[in-house]
């Protein structure tokens, strides 16, 4: 484990962690707004909407991510010159955040419908019986309940946007596989053990978050 | 009962990693058997079959396309091979990438790596060099009406290079003016070039020529011609392989003086008019 005892090499390491951090809590975020508007786009009584929503999902879940992240650079940015900061690092970050987010986002809609398919039908109707639009009744009635439902399976959805933010390396940005990829370079007798240190460090923050959210779900599940 | 289920859940992980740790072990285990006893000279004469790896995405040097690979390494590949008795049709041609050579090597995934590999320090520590059968040199690949004439012009100008490598981490220690985009392959960097989303894109300056000889980027691009590093590319076998490599090095010495190591050069880089250079065979290593 010599590599790691020069500071210089902590430093990659740790900038590299630091990057899929942000791009994560980005991406999470980013992910989460979006697909709450998709799902209730999905739901909706609005025909064009329910069709923008389902288009969405089929097109992004269904495009490799590689793919997503590599538009995002030579079409968003090279192509229709979609600009967000002068500086190469922070401009690929944030083309790499739109990328997450727009992917992401097509996953976290399906588990929420999938949520909003575990509330009664009776709950619908007895809010609209009491005269709540469909607004309401989708904020106030059916998403609190359907998104107690699925944070099971929105924390494997970002459990993985954690672990697919290291694709972002590929359009330059230096997140955890290129540090790593720096540092094997630089140090070929050290291979496996430079591999076990990253492979280590998402599992070691990985496997709690998994852990967490479990736990999390369990208490906030709905009882019925 | 979260207790057991945590403990578990680590020790499946910490005997994953100790089977993944045996499992590399038992590879060179068994095929150090055979063949790292008597190294490459040996299975050679025993098999007549080498496992060569080069790189795949690199045109001039090392390409893959469909199921056969061409270029400048893929040529020096065939004259060792064919120096150490085994015919062309005896040689597989495994596809390797920078961070992947010195474990192939180590655990004999291949017999022997020729794939742009950079002779140091670090990596003499784990194999062993033949070569180098070629000397390359950190340069710049611009626009032709480019006004970037060498490293010193780089402030403020977006330089392109593949993240983890050498190139890029030059730029980063010893040009900080220039900015630094770095992409996974070579050509993302040359389709950002040609679409001016950088100014120039750097690395060594042969594999910079066999982007600028590619036919879709013809009179497009130039390279500056200021080499400003020095990299040796080496033929690497297994660390106690040294007969092996002085086995190579005596064929690179018969290669340079009975015209095939020109010819593999005509054949390749050769192409987009640049002559041969001399293989000097004074600069051999001389295997450890």
């Amino acid at each position: 484990m010599d590599v790691f005892s020069d500071p210089a090499n902590v430093d990659v390491y740790v900038t590299g962690f630091l990057w899929i951090l942000k791009l994560t809590i980005a991406g999470t975020v980013g992910a989460l707004v979006l697909g709450v508007v998709l799902a209730a786009m999905r739901v909706s009584p609005v025909p064009v909407l329910r069709w923008f929503g389902a288009a969405w999902v089929n097109i992004f879940r269904n495009t490799p991510l590689t793919l997503i992240i590599f538009f995002c650079y030579f079409g968003l940015f090279s192509t229709l010159g979609f600009s967000a900061s002068d500086d190469i690092d922070r401009n690929n970050y944030w083309l790499g955040v739109i990328g997450l987010s727009v992917y992401t986002a097509a996953f976290v809609c399906e588990a929420i419908r999938s949520g909003i398919n575990t509330v009664p039908a009776g709950q619908a109707e007895a809010a609209r019986a009491i005269g709540m639009s469909f607004f309401q009744t989708l904020t106030m009635i059916i998403l609190p309940q359907a998104g107690r439902a699925v944070i099971a399976p929105l924390g494997s959805i970002f459990i993985a946007l954690a672990k697919n933010s290291t694709i972002v390396g590929t359009i330059g940005l230096a997140e955890s596989s290129n540090a790593m990829k720096d540092l094997i370079n630089a140090n070929g007798d050290q291979v496996i053990s430079i591999f076990l240190a990253f492979a280590g460090t998402f599992a070691i923050v990985l496997i709690p978050t998994g852990y967490g959210f479990g736990w999390l779900a369990r208490r906030l599940a709905v009882k019925r | 009962m979260r207790i057991t289920r945590l403990a578990a859940t680590f020790g499946a992980f910490a005997m994953a990693v100790s089977m993944a740790a045996c499992a590399s072990d038992d590879d060179s285990g068994s095929s150090g058997g055979g063949s790292s006893a008597s190294g490459i000279v040996g299975k050679a004469q025993n098999d007549k079959k080498l496992v060569i790896g080069v790189k795949a995405d690199q045109p001039g040097l090392g390409l893959q396309t469909g199921s056969t690979y061409t270029g400048f390494d893929i040529e020096i590949g065939k004259i060792i091979a064919k120096g150490l008795g085994v015919d062309e049709s005896g040689i597989t041609w495994k596809t390797t990438v920078s961070a992947n050579r010195e474990p192939y090597i180590q655990q004999g995934q291949v017999d022997m790596v020729v794939a742009t590999y950079t002779i140091n320090d670090d990596r003499k520590k784990v194999v062993n060099f033949g070569g180098p059968y070629f000397v390359a040199g950190q340069d710049l690949l611009v626009p032709t009406n480019s006004t970037i004439t060498g490293p010193e012009s780089l402030a403020g100008k977006k330089v392109c290079s593949v993240s983890g490598s050498t190139p890029a981490k030059r730029i980063q220690t010893d040009y900080k003016d220039a900015k630094l985009q770095q992409f996974d392959t070579y050509s993302k960097c040359v389709t950002a070039l040609a679409g001016g989303q950088v100014d120039a894109v750097t690395t060594d300056d042969i594999i910079l020529a066999g982007y600028a000889a590619q036919d879709q980027y013809a009179g497009k691009f130039k390279v500056v011609g200021k080499p400003f590093s020095k990299e040796p590319y080496g033929i690497g076998v297994k660390k106690d392989d040294s007969a092996g490599c002085n086995k190579i090095n005596e064929i690179l010495k018969t290669a340079a003086t009975d015209g095939s190591y020109k010819k593999a050069w005509d054949d390749t880089l050769g192409k987009s008019g640049t002559a041969a250079p001399e293989l000097d065979v004074a600069q051999l290593t001389n295997c450890s």
